[in-house]
Order: structure tokens, then C-alpha cells, then sequence
């Protein structure tokens, strides 16, 4: 189980206060509200990402200590975030970036997985869509097998029918791992559809 | 008030030892107070064609075709006509990712009163029509949230009363709230006599304010016809593949990835992922001449 308890969090002011979610093995929880509401701030600190003003993460009961650099648990979660162009190093093409945690494995399988051909694989990001580049993320993602996924927005850019495949190969992940999904996105429809249950964050109070 | 009429545009890029095909032989018209939505997979030439209207193309990219805004060709024109006569005046653009279009050294009101200086309009009408506050005009890009962006981006896109607008992708990344107050705006432009080209990949946006949606596939329009039509009975594969993957419909892909750019088949570009596909598929299908148009041997 990845549980945050407590999350209150944010950059000088807080942005949660007091958020408490649990992203239990094998299922989808979506996060959802409106702009500025904290989503993505709560991403980061389960992501151990962003170190919270108080609260605690727990990863399969083992209370988190550390974050950002000092994250000894971070290879447990994987992450994804909404521009897959700004989460790429521009020089690699796609197969450098998806073998960048396995330190220059084979990526061949984890291609496949995400449905990206060989040629594809020799471009670099600016010469690939947003859709070819999301799923060279989502390998990359899926890479070090992490027990706990987090997708920030990660459908944004993308359209109908790439949104439906990525989902599918996270389900698919899900079903052989038994990992956990935090999805967290604006889109109701969506969320009413991919996620098993859904924690709503309320709207930001005006400054 | 006149027509935006694109007669058989194409647009190739020449690279090393290679020609992307990024726009194929699109022919479309758009007419004062009526919104065409251009819908897509993101890298199948969307933006190619909005940037070829504007003249925004880089240096190894070859046209041919024309678009013709009145009497103007789009693609002939200088780009000291474009910039003296067109962009900003005739045609409005609201950029992909207004917040980093932003110029982020100046405020807000620097900028939109520099365009309304520019252009001959009125800075604090078109703020106030795009629901900006006076206080949000003195923030600095950095300090808008992505909301307050898209309010700036569209205030600049109108200051100068532009006839044509194109928005390329505007709803990315806004929350649901914020799309429907964004569709709306474009929905008033548009029964005030605004032509609107909404260039987008979200299908229930397109569906919300257009009257027409293009469904594009591979650089070539596959589909085009009334909103409600090409989205509840579409009549090319791709364009129902595309509607029946939302989730609020059946939430599955359509197998298989768009054909690169580079190596474009020489019959129809979906067949290779197409169910119905025959030999037949093997010719390129042409567009029909109706109102529901589409370029498939068998449509559905």
C-alpha cells in the first residue's frame, strides 16, 4: 500500500493542507480537482518528489524518510507527468531514454510493451509526436518494474485513441505486477472510467 | 466579411535524405459565423496547416495549393504582407501553450497594450471581453495560472478584431470549467460573424462548439461534415476508431500506430490498421463532394 497521511505540502505557503490517500496494490485511485487545487503538489510528495511540511508517506508499510536525492525508496514508484517533451533529455532518442534507469539494458521488450517500433526508437523527441514520446515515457516508467505508478496528467496531450491505449498497457502492467496507479487528471469521464475510485481534491481559496 | 478557402494545400519538409509529407492535398472552407474543428492524433499535420495559413513555416518546407482569405493567397504572400496586413488584423492566433508565448520580461498589460497600439484596438475592451481583471494585467507570465494565460492568449488573438480566428489546441491542460467558459467565448465570437478553426485532438471540445469537424489522418482530411454527424455516425474507420476509443464511449484504441510521415503508403494511409481494408485500399481514396464528406473505399 502507498499511503500519504496527513500531506500537508507546498513552495513557502502550503497548497495542501492535511491530505490523506492511499493507493492500494493492484487497484487505480484517481485524484481529481480543479486547477491550482494541489494535485500535482500531492503527486510529488507520493512520488517522493517534494518533501511535505508535515505528514508521512508509507511504501508497503515502511514509513518514507527521505526525499528528492535522498529517496532511498524512489525506484519503487515510477512516475509520468503531462509533457512528456519536457521530461525527456532532448540529445537521447527514444531507446536511450527508455534504457536510461536500466543503465544501457535492452529495451526491447519494454518497446513492444508500449508499442513503439524500431525505427521510432533511433528518433529523438522533437523528431516523434507527443503521442510516440508519452509512450517512451511510459516505458521508461515501467523500466525498473515499480510497485506503484503515478500519472500526472498524463493523458493531456494526447488523444482519444492514445489515451486508450496507454491506459490499457498500464491495466495490462497492473493485472501482471499487481502495482498500484494513482491516475490523477481534470477529466471527470476519465477518471470515471480508468479508476476503481476517485478522491476529489476542492477548489484552491482565493489568495 | 469573406471566406477562408484552402484549395488542395500541401506542405512537404525536406530533410536529409528524406521528405516528410505533413499536410496532403487538404481542401477545406471555412465561412464567416461558423466553427470548423480540425481534429487529430498530435503529429498527424495539424499544426503544419495552421502555421502554412500564418506563414509560419521554417525555411525547408515547400507549399503548394492556395489559401485564399479574399482576395489574398495566404501561401503567395510576402511575409512583410502577412505581418503589415494579416496576422493580427485578418487572423487571429491563439498559440499551443499561450503561457510560453508569452513574452515572461513583461507584464500582461505591457503586452496586450503594445498589440493594441499595434494593431489599432482598444487594450481594455479586449481585456475586459476576455474576463481579465485589471489586476491580473499586472502579473508577469510566470505569475498567471494556466487559466489566466489562456485569457491573456485570447485578449491578444482579438485586440485587433480579426475576422479569422485559429486556435491550436487551446484546451490543453485547462480543467473542465475552464473549457466550457473557453468553447462558450469561441461559440459568442462565433454567432457575432467571427469565423473560428479550432485545431484540437478533444473530441468532446470539437463536438461542443463546432459545426464542422475535419477529422485529419496522416497529413490528408479522412472526414469532414456537420459536428454531431461525423462524431455519433462517422463514416471513416479512423474517424470512428477515434470516437468509439473516448472513454465515455468504448475506451479501446484503434490497433496498430499512424504511418510515418516520411513513408506514407501509396493507398489509403489507414488501411495498414484498417478492419474493412481490401485490395481495393491498395488506391488512394478520394474525398467525396457532399456535406458529409469521406475518402474511404468502404466506409462504415
Amino acid at each position: 500500500m502507498l499511503t500519504g497521511t496527513g500531506i500537508t505540502a507546498g513552495y513557502r505557503d502550503p497548497v495542501v493542507t492535511d491530505v490523506s490517500l492511499t493507493v492500494q496494490p493492484g487497484r487505480t485511485t484517481g485524484l481529481a480537482g480543479p486547477s491550482g487545487s494541489g494535485k500535482s503538489t500531492v503527486a510529488r510528495v507520493l512520488a517522493l518528489l517534494h518533501k511535505p511540511f508535515s505528514g508521512t508517506v508509507e511504501i508497503d508499510g515502511e514509513t518514507v524518510t527521505g526525499f528528492r536525492f535522498k529517496a532511498t525508496q524512489r525506484t519503487k514508484i515510477g512516475v509520468l507527468f503531462q509533457q512528456p517533451r519536457l521530461s525527456v533529455d532532448p540529445r537521447f532518442t527514444l531507446r536511450q531514454a527508455i534504457a536510461e534507469p536500466l543503465r544501457g539494458g535492452d529495451v526491447t521488450e519494454l518497446a513492444d510493451l508500449v508499442m513503439l517500433t524500431g525505427d521510432l526508437l533511433d528518433r529523438r523527441p522533437h523528431e516523434v509526436s507527443d503521442g510516440q514520446l508519452q509512450r517512451a515515457c511510459l516505458a521508461r516508467a515501467l523500466a525498473l518494474k515499480p510497485r506503484y505508478l503515478i500519472c500526472d496528467e498524463m493523458t493531456t496531450m494526447l488523444d482519444a485513441s492514445t489515451t486508450a491505449a496507454l491506459v490499457g498497457v498500464i491495466r495490462a502492467y497492473q493485472r501482471e505486477s499487481g502495482a498500484g496507479v494513482l491516475a490523477i487528471s481534470h477529466d471527470a469521464t476519465l477518471l470515471a472510467r480508468w479508476a476503481d475510485e476517485t478522491v476529489r481534491l476542492s477548489a484552491p481559496l482565493p489568495r | 466579411m469573406v471566406n477562408l478557402e484552402i484549395d488542395r494545400v500541401s506542405v512537404r519538409f525536406a530533410l536529409q535524405g528524406a521528405t516528410v509529407e505533413a499536410v496532403n492535398d487538404v481542401s477545406l472552407r471555412i465561412r464567416p459565423g461558423e466553427c470548423v474543428a480540425l481534429v487529430g492524433e498530435s503529429g498527424c499535420g495539424k499544426t503544419v496547416l495552421a502555421s502554412a495559413l500564418l506563414g509560419f513555416l521554417p525555411g525547408n518546407a515547400e507549399t503548394s495549393g492556395s489559401a485564399r482569405l479574399g482576395d489574398v493567397d495566404l501561401l503567395a504572400a510576402s511575409d512583410h504582407e502577412l505581418a503589415t496586413t494579416i496576422r493580427g488584423r485578418r487572423i487571429g492566433l491563439i498559440p499551443q501553450s499561450p503561457a510560453s508565448h508569452l513574452t515572461p520580461v513583461r507584464t500582461a498589460r505591457s503586452q496586450l497594450e503594445e498589440a493594441a497600439r499595434v494593431l489599432g484596438g482598444d487594450a481594455r475592451k479586449a481585456a475586459e471581453r476576455a474576463g481579465l481583471l485589471p489586476e491580473h494585467l499586472d502579473r508577469y507570465p510566470h505569475e498567471l495560472s494556466g487559466g489566466m494565460a489562456q485569457r491573456v492568449a485570447n485578449a491578444l488573438a482579438l485586440v485587433g478584431d480579426p475576422p479569422l480566428l485559429i486556435a491550436d489546441e487551446p484546451t490543453t491542460g485547462l480543467d473542465r470549467d475552464l473549457v466550457d467558459g473557453l468553447l462558450d467565448e469561441f461559440r459568442r465570437l462565433v454567432d457575432d460573424g467571427h469565423a473560428v478553426l479550432l485545431i484540437t485532438h478533444d473530441l468532446a471540445a470539437a463536438h461542443r462548439v463546432a459545426d464542422r469537424i475535419a477529422v485529419m489522418y496522416a497529413g490528408r482530411i479522412v472526414e469532414v461534415g456537420p459536428a454531431h454527424a461525423v462524431l455519433d455516425d462517422s463514416r471513416h474507420p479512423y474517424a470512428r476508431g477515434l470516437a468509439n476509443a473516448l472513454p465515455e464511449r468504448d475506451f479501446l484504441p484503434i490497433p496498430g500506430q499512424p504511418p510515418l510521415l516520411t513513408d506514407l503508403p501509396a493507398g489509403c494511409a489507414f488501411a495498414p490498421r484498417c478492419a474493412q481494408a481490401t485490395a481495393v485500399c491498395e488506391d488512394r481514396p478520394v474525398l467525396t463532394d457532399d456535406p458529409h464528406a469521406v475518402a474511404c473505399h468502404r466506409p462504415c
